[in-house]
């Protein structure tokens, strides 16, 4: 649980969370990696998990355990009690106006899928554009390109300038009538810019297209309100937000949710079947085919429950402070030159060193207990634009502290000594 | 194991100035990838007969795979294919199983041993050999480790 004294006063940083306490919520940061204490940099990739979140998934087996909307037994109606509830909790996170705006997906990935084969396929036709960024991760590239395969559509995107940042002159340049769909990372996982959606999304309205964003590096470092975004769609991933993996949430507003078909078919997406029609569920039950991941949603609940105790307002102080002292200690290594120097940027900081390839740092780091991200990042397009295979990437999260950076930049050290 | 067991001076000295690095004209070729990691490496190789003439290596790698290669085309120069072919099926036994035992010399590549301890690491030691063996057969294709 959060404890009740998680903000301590100090002269000359106020409001600096007492991060010790919040590393005790952390069973897995006690744990040895080849014999010295973890240093977990990697929260990208995925975030760790609160002990909340573990407790929440071990007592929805013990306790809770059983299929949803399909049972008149005591277990189901809890498990299906529980499960709605999560989806709440979710739609107030990002503040969806309506409960039923909310979809559950297996994540990031799936949700823009989602998109991509029901509104995509259903409503693009040849000639039609849809715009992406040079920043993307992977599953916000291959889904459209599939999709644009299938309908003829176009594929067109954004460049980026030697900072890693969407220029906006070029984007307003590649929206035109014809663009349909603009999807865009919020935050990038690669290099950590964070993109200004205030700008770009009025922008795509304004020659109507609809505005998919992905949120996957977002949702864990900032508060997001989907209604001030006034985006269309917005995807995320539990296990990125301290939540567990196999969950996720697609937003889309209502009124387009409705015109789009399902996405898969099977149970709980059906009102009544038979063989010569079908009539499909209203929303978001539409598109949620199967046995979802029941625990997962509780877990995410728990997860989302516990950063907004924390305050994403907190959070993203915190960790803008942690990012000021890792990029000035970063910018001393001599050979080191950071991917990715946006103004406005997340707890990212991907990186070269001059003669090393990011293979080798990532092992010598591992064998000092620190665990980063080595490697294209499922971003070559990035790489690609900066004229590098892979980089090594350094993420952070809220229970990563100064004292992690400096034994990181310490092990950094040894790479030089190794390869002298 | 230990990092510098792994990063055996050889391999930092082959890792920094690769030997047999280049492109030969008019030989066969063969391209190998690595998803994982990035890894590329081009190898070039001459036969005369049954034996290899000539031998090269480009590309991008982390310091395992360009030693890996380079050492790797020091060895094969001079020998047969059939040579070449049985201390890469040694070379990749000695790298992947955990029981490994010595059936050959492989002098100089035995360095190579402790990548076994770092499976993360297998396929950019193996990559070089994957790729010189595509080439020795003589086909223009890009060869993944995945
Ligand atoms: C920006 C971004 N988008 C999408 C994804 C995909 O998320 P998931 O693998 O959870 O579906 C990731 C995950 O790395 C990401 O960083």
């Amino acid at each position: 649980m959060l404890g009740t004294t998680r903000i301590i006063q100090s002269s000359d940083k106020p409001d600096l969370f007492s991060f010790k306490n919040i590393r005790l919520d952390f069973p897995i940061l006690e744990e040895k990696v080849h014999g010295k204490q973890l240093v977990y940099l990697d929260s990208a990739a995925t975030t760790q998990k609160p002990r909340v979140v573990i407790d929440t998934l071990r007592d929805y087996y013990e306790k809770c355990n059983s299929n949803v909307h399909r049972a008149v037994h005591y277990l189901g109606e809890k498990a299906t009690r529980g499960y709605e509830s999560s989806r709440k909790s979710i739609a107030q996170f990002i503040n969806a106006e309506d409960v039923r705006e909310i979809v559950f997906t297996r994540g990031t990935t799936e949700s823009v899928n989602l998109v991509a084969s029901s509104y995509g396929r259903t409503f693009l036709k040849p000639g039609d554009e849809v715009l992406i960024s040079y920043l993307e991760h992977h599953s916000n590239i291959v889904p459209w390109q599939i999709v644009c395969n299938q309908t003829g559509a176009q594929l067109k995107v954004a460049p980026i300038n030697d900072q890693g940042e969407i220029i906006l002159e070029e984007f307003k340049k590649l929206l035109s009538p014809k663009t349909k769909i603009v999807s865009i990372a919020q935050v990038s996982n690669a290099l950590g810019t964070i993109n200004p959606l205030e700008k770009m999304i009025p922008m795509a309205h304004d020659v109507g297209a609809v505005v998919l964003v992905d949120g996957a590096q977002a949702a864990s470092h900032m508060s997001v309100d989907v209604q001030k975004l006034g985006c269309d769609f917005y995807a995320f991933s539990g296990h990125k937000i301290y939540g567990p993996t196999g969950i996720g949430v697609l937003y889309g507003k209502a009124h387009l949710l409705e015109k789009m078909p399902p996405y898969h078919g099977g149970g709980e997406m059906i009102l009544s079947v038979t063989f010569e029609k079908t009539t499909y569920n209203e929303i978001p039950y539409k598109f949620e085919a199967g046995t979802p991941n029941i625990a997962g949603a509780f877990g995410m609940q728990a997860a989302l429950k516990y950063v907004s105790g924390i305050g994403l307002d907190n959070i993203a102080a915190y960790e803008s402070g942690l990012l000021q002292y890792a990029t000035l200690k970063l910018s001393r290594i001599p050979g080191l030159k950071l991917i990715g120097t946006a103004k406005n940027k997340a707890c990212v900081l991907s990186f070269t060193l001059e003669g090393i390839h990011p293979h080798d740092i990532g092992t010598i780091l591992d064998r000092e207990g620190v665990a980063i991200r080595t490697g294209h990042h499922c971003a070559m397009p990035v790489m690609q634009r900066f004229g590098v295979p892979a980089t090594a990437r350094v993420s952070l999260g809220i229970y990563n502290n100064r004292e992690d950076i400096d034994i990181f930049v310490e092990a950094l050290l040894k790479v030089g000594e190794i390869f002298r | 194991m230990s990092l510098q067991e792994l990063y055996q001076e050889v391999i930092v000295d082959h890792s920094k100035s690769p030997r047999n690095f280049g492109k030969i004209d008019r030989a066969s070729h063969a391209e190998g990838y690595n998803p994982l990691c990035g890894d590329k490496v081009d190898v070039y190789v001459k036969l005369d007969g049954n034996r290899v003439k000539e031998i090269s290596f480009k590309g991008n790698g982390c310091a395992i795979s360009t030693a890996s290669a380079s050492l790797m085309t020091e060895f094969a120069k001079l020998k047969t294919i059939e040579e070449v072919r049985k201390v890469s099926d040694e070379f990749q036994s000695m790298i992947t199983h955990e029981d490994y035992e010595p059936h050959m010399d492989i002098g100089k590549l035995a360095v190579f041993q402790g990548v076994r301890e770092f499976p993360t690491r297998v396929k950019c030691a193996t990559l070089a050999w994957h790729t010189l063996k595509s080439a020795l057969k003589g086909r223009e294709e890009i060869v993944s480790t995945e």
